[in-house]
């Protein structure tokens, strides 16, 4: 079982494997992601409440879900690194880092546009929107640190430890709107499910946006570790060797 | 598991749980601070800060909604289902308000128990629905409370 | 299956009124998802042409 873990923490065996998924994943992406960009645009009712401003729940709330999701994966990369020493775990953490941060970037001002319209303000300092706005600083932060540090693996180490003291927020942003009163109304994801309030006229919409945005995140990030693996492995055998190939 | 590696193990969780620990506190210690607004039961209980500026919210009581002569300002009560409280407002409204809506107002209390909002920000729930199915949920008496109307609400 | 709940194409592109914030959310997303999944396809290829230059610069060096 260790030789099949240490094997996975190899970085030629990485690049193997991912290169076969790639060409399915990047397809299954863009296919969920037309699918559910033409069900939630097109092919769903308005809301009784909201009216068509809900069709903004397809982007915002996948958006949101992945910012922490990813961070989450960043963060346990993270540890994998900090507690075994395994190069690739860290390579994962930073390729994570940039697209966690463009999920909460368009988490942020998606939720923004609906939020004018709707509330009747662009931006409240409530609990749940205080602390996906701290999630950013703290991707911000990561990458910041990370590049600040010359040696690899000192900044690799130090970026770990950020990402697993702001692991606090998750929890923080997930339960907000349960533990204080705040401007942003309850949650709409349960644990891994929608919560029953949505409609399942727009919940299936829903559900194939937020598994298009995770299978989009998993191509995205395979592609990009695949970039931070030849960087750092250019000096090896098998990398010549795969070049003097293609 | 090589006692080096256990030790960094423990290292790491240690520093997790202890921040943990240290956010949790703090988040308890704030706790009051960390609410959006105050309810009406807060403003009867005398929680609510009397010199500043504050925010309250609760549900558009059915009926209550008064338009003054001038036709900018409005009238109207907030509800919690324990307590009411009475604001006055001149200024846009947002498109959502109406009676049974749930709204958020910036202000200050006045001597005479009128709250007099500078905002008015309008709180949605978490239902989704179809307009046809609201409707019929309507006419049967079945739809579901708006989280404002829990006055026991997030309180700890 | 849901049917299309608009009449038109007109009533499409209003969004009930709220075009200017529906739009914008779709067109902002569309965009941060395809950047985020072309770059790194970009960074890849360049990243083995540059190796693979490199590579024979130094064959050439060392003949």
């Amino acid at each position: 079982m260790w030789v099949w873990f240490h094997k996975l923490g190899s970085p030629r065996h990485f690049y193997r494997i991912s290169g076969r998924l790639l060409p399915w994943l990047t397809a299954l992406a863009v296919g969920l992601l037309a699918v559910g960009l033409a069900w939630g645009l097109v092919f769903s009712p308005p809301d009784y409440q909201q009216g068509e401003t809900v069709r903004i729940m397809y982007i915002h709330v996948p958006a949101a879900v992945m910012s922490m999701v990813v961070y989450a994966v960043m963060a346990a990369a993270g540890f994998v690194y900090l507690v075994w020493r395994i190069k690739l775990a860290d390579l994962v953490a930073a390729a994570s880092a940039p697209v966690g941060a463009w999920f909460t970037v368009l988490a942020l001002v998606t939720g923004s546009l609906w939020g004018k319209p709707m509330w009747g303000t662009w931006w409240a300092w409530d609990a749940r929107l205080t602390a996906e706005l701290i999630l950013l600083f703290l991707y911000l932060g990561y990458m910041a640190l990370y590049n600040a540090i010359e040696d690899r693996r000192s900044a690799g180490r130090a970026a770990a430890v950020l990402a697993l003291v702001g692991v606090v927020n998750l929890p923080i942003i997930h339960y907000s709107v349960e533990w204080w009163y705040t401007l942003h109304q309850g949650p709409t994801t349960r644990g891994m499910r929608i919560a029953g309030t949505v409609h399942p006229d727009m919940r299936y919409p829903l559900l194939t946006m937020m598994l298009a945005f995770g299978v989009y995140y998993a191509a995205v990030l395979l592609k990009r570790t695949r970039c931070l693996v030849l960087e750092t492995e250019r000096d090896s055998a098998w990398v010549r060797e795969l070049v003097k190939t293609t | 598991m090589r006692p080096a590696r256990k030790r960094r193990l423990y290292m790491v969780l240690l520093l997790v749980t202890g921040v943990g620990a240290a956010v949790a506190l703090a988040l308890t210690a704030f706790n009051e601070n960390l609410m959006y607004y105050y309810t009406p039961t807060d403003i009867a209980e005398g929680r609510a800060p009397v010199q500043r500026a504050f925010r309250t919210g609760g549900l558009v009581k059915a009926g209550s909604v008064q338009r003054g002569e001038d036709g900018v300002t409005v009238r109207f009560t907030v509800t919690d289902t324990r307590h009411d409280t009475r604001i006055v407002y001149k200024g846009i409204l947002p498109d959502l308000f109406r009676e049974g809506q749930g709204i958020i107002a910036n202000g200050r209390l006045g001597p005479d128990g009128v709250f007099v909002a500078s905002e008015v920000l309008a709180k949605h729930d978490e239902n989704y629905m179809p307009p046809e199915v609201a409707e019929s949920l309507k006419q049967a008496g079945a739809m579901p409370p708006h989280e404002m109307a829990r006055p026991a609400g997030a309180r700890p | 299956m849901n049917q299309i709940p608009f009449g038109s194409l007109e009533e499409f592109l209003a969004m009930g009124g709220y075009a200017a914030y529906v739009w914008p959310v779709y067109i902002i997303a569309l965009a941060v998802l395809v950047a985020n999944l072309v770059i790194p396809f970009r960074t890849e290829r360049r990243i083995l042409r540059d190796i693979a230059r490199r590579l024979r610069r130094e064959q050439r060096g060392m003949q």
